[in-house]
């Protein structure tokens, strides 16, 4: 497995889970980027959703552990109850540090840690959700050059969180679901 | 939030001169550990103490026993009674039955913090009838962590949540019957309490000091990278006796490591393993 030079990182909370299923059923049947994602989570439900999407889609989707290679291809899910980092050597670590806006994971930590070692190679979505995780990551994508769009306000189920990023960063493309989900489509 | 700065980031060559005047000054040596994850600590400080990176490295250099304080703010801290309640169903139903064949039963909750999972696993072995005869040693490299798990003393308004936790390991007792309610706080019972010894060990530095029939090391090697971890692993493997258990964090195993073929899976999904030669 090779290591992705690329890295796609999708953040969403409460309402974003139709539509992450969606984008992911229409992915490729190869990509060259690695895909990483946090969606807030009662600690309880553990690992099932990587594990009934990786059985129905037959790709790689899997949970994110401690010190794994992040590799092409790939869907990553970071683990309910850990906050997901990535490390200059283009691996995952976990932490179980305090909560981040009331969340473990935070998506800001992940998109914080993501924007420092994959700078231009970072393209980040922030989708639906009812806090505002993830707003100051995603400017701090932007401050190292990533790529930032935000699920249209307008279309996300719950707003607080598309609307806090648009509030927290200078220049977000702000794109539809169907937008979202032909770019997940074409991926190559 | 007013007054602090956001979004303070510092550079990784800013970490590593923190992580090299540090080993200059003090016991601590911070060169193992995750790099990422131990920057965003170093970021929390400065911003919590609105310091900024030349504050910091100066403070460090000049400012006597500094160094103490700076590395109980930054090793994580967190941690609850009976976190991942499956483990301890399948301790007591998988490992337990062992322990209960030794005449005198010794364990280490190493990286033991406030002291939570050396007293949750005191209340499991109490509930199998095997309290008398053991023993726990509770080890962390932070002295204030330790003195807070001494007292056993913890807030009331975590108990709820601890009660949740300690309602799934399938229990014999009441959770209540563990701990003495006064105004806010809750005190572990005595018997418990007398059960551990907590005392500062570090795990980057110091070695093997007895032998044990079970080390719980949960979600601390998580910090550590993955040379510091295979040296952590031997010492284990060192302290453990043979067919004695080792104890990982949920996300944790011993997969990247060659020691596994040392140890015997005992459950794959809460990473329980036994030495087995």
């Amino acid at each position: 497995m090779q290591l992705a030079s690329n890295i796609i990182l999708i953040g969403g909370s409460a309402g974003s889970y139709t539509l992450i299923a969606e984008l992911l059923e229409q992915l490729p049947s190869y990509f060259d980027t690695a895909i990483c994602i946090v969606l807030h989570r009662n600690r309880q439900y553990d690992t099932q959703i990587e594990k009934s999407l990786s059985r129905k889609l037959k790709k790689n989707i899997v949970s994110a552990f401690d010190k794994l290679d992040i590799c092409k291809n790939h869907v990553y899910f970071a683990p309910a109850g850990y906050h997901l980092l990535i490390e200059p050597d283009f691996t995952f670590s976990i932490d179980s540090s305090e909560h981040i806006n009331y969340s473990r994971p935070s998506i800001d930590v992940l998109f914080e840690t993501a924007a420092q070692i994959y700078k231009e190679k970072c393209t980040a979505f922030l989708l639906s959700g009812a806090n505002t995780d993830g707003a100051k990551g995603l400017r701090i994508i932007e401050e190292f050059g990533g790529r930032i769009i935000i699920q249209d306000p307008e279309v996300a189920p719950i707003r607080t969180m598309p609307l806090a990023g648009k509030r927290e960063t200078l220049n977000p493309e702000i794109w539809t679901d169907s937008k979202i989900v032909s770019y997940f489509n074409t991926l190559n | 939030m007013a007054g602090l700065k956001e979004n303070l980031i510092i550079e990784f060559q800013d970490l590593e001169e923190i992580i090299y005047l540090l080993q200059n000054v003090s016991e601590y040596d911070l060169s193992g550990y995750s790099k990422s994850s131990l920057k965003r600590r170093v970021e929390r400080f400065l911003q919590v103490q609105n310091m900024d990176i030349v504050d910091l490295k100066n403070t460090i250099i000049n400012v006597k026993d500094f160094q103490h304080y700076f590395i109980q703010e930054l090793v994580v801290n967190v941690t609850e009674m009976f976190r991942d309640p499956h483990f301890y169903v399948s301790l007591k139903k998988n490992v337990i039955p062992y322990l209960k064949t030794y005449p005198q039963i010794r364990l280490w909750s190493a990286g033991s913090s406030t002291g939570e999972e050396a007293y949750s696993t005191a209340i499991v072995l109490n509930e199998s009838e095997i309290l008398e005869r053991s023993f726990i040693y509770g080890t962390d490299i932070s002295p204030r962590a330790l003195d807070i798990a001494r007292k056993g003393v913890y807030p009331l308004s975590k108990i709820k949540s601890y009660t949740e936790n300690y309602l799934q390991t399938q229990p014999t007792s009441d959770f209540s019957s563990h701990y003495t309610a006064m105004y806010d706080a809750a005190i572990i019972n005595k018997e418990y309490r007398n059960k551990v010894l907590f005392s500062t060990h570090n795990l980057v530095t110091d070695n093997a000091f007895n032998e044990f029939q079970l080390i719980m090391c949960r979600n601390v090697m998580i910090y550590f990278d993955k040379e510091l971890q295979r040296r952590v692993l031997n010492l284990f493997y060192d302290s453990l006796s043979l067919f004695g258990f080792l104890c990982l964090g949920s996300k944790e195993s011993l997969y990247a490591h060659d020691i596994k073929n040392n140890f015997k899976v005992i459950d794959k999904q809460y990473n329980i393993y036994q030495k087995i030669k």
